[in-house]
């Protein structure tokens, strides 16, 4: 049984659709991220998850429970937001216990998952103060001490880290995911940070415009990413396209005379190379000819801007390398690192598709 | 709600002046920027009360004989005046009956328009018109109401069999119509505050409490009312001093009557000082309306300031 599942979920505003057919799952214990650009509608399906809105037109499960229909305190869940929604006259003690209070729970139990949550957290000298006295980090914690104590199987956070600053970010991203680990919850987890997703996450399900994109583990949608989009939006700095064409020999890139890439036309297509997956091609090798626009030191590599005929790209190449804006380059890759993409319906292309692609190199060889 | 009212200041940590003569001077431009305010205060609001003070020790001046010094004479007179004695009573009885009513009142509608209704900005504006009308003007509509046999009331009452009454003119109900006149003022006014408090609620508070468990009633407990604490607080203040400030009223619908059923204190000031010529004894009432001000508000002030919640 999963934890969540998402039946063709819409929800739609004025003429705006901000989730558009969504379906997806959760395994129970596991770390989802949506994530996505602002504005693509994760936060409208968290929201629609948790009963804040209410779907246009699908069905929400949670634990095989359809809970279409159900106020959000009966759906079992907890939540943490992005504004960690502290009640400002609260105690930290009494914030954290509001849900069990309003829920009836028995005094010595409150106290129990009170002290065990202060704990977890580390919030033990911090019970009696009001949030209004409390750094941005530990608000945060308690916001999830109050998602903890719920003991709720579910739980839904909204860019929790995203007032944070960068260090403390990355220790929070450790402890959260150590957290929804220990106490064996399903983390249903929105961020537009990609580096957050890729690191936190079970399974990462990207969004666009209101529409799952790509619903792929971390590594998968690193490495086999379904579409441009998947491809633009993953990566720093992402994954290069580059237009081609239909040369003599087989496709080209675009604007340039060769050397051809694989059999066939390449008209409407795009090659999509990762930047560090490219590099310089000896002097005896094959090798696409480019000219470097600019070169970028970061210590243990750079990244040089080249430009290939009509297109441009970025390559991470290791060492001291200072090439000068103007100078030649000609570089290479190897035959597993390049993708296929169709421009017209930005979806992935793969050998399936009838195209066997090839590296320069190995198709020259 | 009391604290943003006031425009929010910046404290900057005040700097210490590098020297002696940096320190006088801006003292005295500091003194200076105050006088005029200082001036104006002294003039109208102290030199007025001291001089209502004084006044209230001395006889009243009638014709050939000047006022002289009476000591507490006057204070003795007043303790025996019944109807210093009923009016007070009145003003108790009228603010007790006014303050909660008008404010739970207010608090209800608040609540009621900041939800999501169809039509919020008429209701809104609905509620707020008592408030814009002048009390005299509202008072004149009242009236009509209560106009024995023809006025609105009444004829309601026809419909249901019930048969005329004076409202006003008689003992047992002018008091009470003078009350539902005044809540129906004062918790349009009220309500505005309310609601402006209202908005200042971050509605993912409401969320979070949804999601959490929390029951209408249970979140309005818990976090909606302690919140609007401040707001409370100040609509209370203003409510007490109006309940004593605020006789217009009085002066359209009852003039007191009947048989001093509707006697306020600020009336009766107005009528021993200004009907009645008694100057010295309106002084002296007066002074017991400032002390009754005074202490209402200090002691509004010292027992909520510990159990308000500012933000
Ligand atoms: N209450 C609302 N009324 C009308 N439109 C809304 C509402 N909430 C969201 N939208 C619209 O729906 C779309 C999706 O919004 P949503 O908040 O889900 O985006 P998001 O992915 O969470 O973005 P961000 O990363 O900026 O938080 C947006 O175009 C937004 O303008
Ligand atoms: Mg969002």
């Amino acid at each position: 049984m999963q934890a969540i599942r998402l039946e063709e979920v819409s929800k739609q505003w004025g003429e705006a659709r901000a989730v558009d057919r969504v379906t997806f799952e959760a395994e129970p214990g596991s770390l989802v991220v949506l994530l996505g650009p602002s504005g693509c509608g994760k936060s409208t399906t968290l929201r629609l998850i948790a009963g804040l809105e209410q779907v246009d037109t699908g069905r929400v499960l949670i634990d095989g429970r359809d809970v279409t229909a159900l106020p959000p305190s009966q759906r079992r869940l907890a939540m943490v937001f992005q504004s960690y929604a502290l009640f400002p006259h609260l105690s930290v003690a009494e914030n954290i216990l509001f849900g069990l209070t309003a829920r009836r729970v028995a005094r010595t139990e409150r106290a129990r998952r009170l002290a065990r949550a202060a704990e977890l957290l580390g919030l033990g000298g911090l019970l009696e103060r009001k949030p209004g006295q409390l750094s941005g980090g530990q608000q945060q914690r308690v916001a999830l001490g109050r998602a903890i104590v719920a003991e709720q199987p579910l739980c839904l956070m909204d860019e929790p880290l995203s007032n944070l600053d960068a260090q403390l970010r990355q220790e929070m991203r450790h402890e959260i995911r150590a957290l929804q680990q220990s106490l064996g919850m399903t983390l249903l987890y929105v961020t537009h940070d990609q580096a957050e997703a890729m690191s936190m996450a079970d399974r990462v399900i990207l969004m666009n415009q209101g529409r799952i994109e790509q619903d792929a583990a971390p590594a998968e949608l690193y490495d086999r990413p379904a579409s441009l989009f998947a491809a633009r939006f993953i990566g720093t700095p992402p994954m290069n396209l580059l237009p081609l064409a239909d040369g003599p020999g087989g496709a080209v890139v675009r604007g340039t005379a060769g050397p051809p890439l694989f059999a066939g036309g390449g008209e409407g297509l795009a090659l999509g190379l990762r930047p560090e997956t490219v590099t310089l091609a000896g002097a005896a090798e094959e090798g696409l000819a480019t000219e470097v626009l600019a070169a970028e030191y970061l210590g243990a590599d750079s990244i040089v801007a080249l430009r290939a005929g009509e297109a441009r790209l970025s390559v991470r190449l290791a060492g001291r390398i200072r090439p000068q804006p103007g100078e030649p380059l000609r570089v290479t890759w190897p035959g597993a690192a390049a993708h296929l993409f169709d421009l017209s319906t930005g979806r992935r292309l793969d050998e399936a598709a009838g195209i066997r692609l090839g590296a320069v190199r190995r198709r020259l060889a | 709600m009391a604290e943003s009212l006031a425009p929010s200041v910046d404290r900057p940590s005040t700097r210490r002046p590098a020297g002696r003569a940096a320190a006088g001077q801006g003292g005295l431009a500091g003194w200076l920027l105050l006088l005029p305010a200082a001036v104006l205060l002294a003039a109208f609001t102290h030199y007025p009360a001291v001089a209502t003070f004084l006044h209230s020790l001395y006889s009243t001046p009638r014709g050939s004989r000047p006022a002289h010094f009476v000591g507490l004479d006057n204070y003795q007179a007043m303790i025996q005046d019944p109807v210093f004695w009923q009016s007070l009573w009145n003003n108790a009885v009228y603010a007790l009956g006014t303050i909660p009513a008008a404010i739970a009142l207010a608090l209800v509608m608040a609540l009621w328009v900041n939800g999501r209704i169809r039509g919020r900005g008429l209701l809104r504006l609905a509620y707020f018109t008592p408030t814009v009308l002048p009390m005299i003007a509202v008072a004149n509509i009242w009236l009509f109401f209560y106009t024995p046999d023809y006025g609105l009331i009444d004829q309601v009452g026809h419909l249901f069999g019930a048969g005329a009454h004076n409202w006003l003119g008689s003992r047992s109900t002018a008091l009470a119509c003078l009350m539902v006149v005044t809540v129906w003022k004062e918790a349009g006014f009220f309500m505005i505050f309310y609601l402006a408090a209202l908005q200042q609620i971050a509605p993912v508070l409401g969320e979070a409490a949804a999601i959490e468990g929390a029951g209408r009633w249970y979140f309005f407990r818990r976090v909606t009312f302690p919140l609007l604490m401040p707001t409370t607080l100040f609509v209370l203040v203003n409510a007490v001093i109006n309940a004593f400030r605020v006789v217009d009223h009085v002066v359209v619908m009852t003039r007191g009557g009947p048989d001093n059923a509707t006697e306020l204190l600020l009336f009766y000031i107005y009528e021993v000082a200004f009907k009645f010529w008694d100057t010295a004894y309106g002084a002296t009432l007066t002074m017991v309306l400032l002390a009754i001000l005074a202490a209402v508000a200090l002691g509004q002030f010292l027992y909520f300031d510990k159990r308000v919640h500012y933000r």
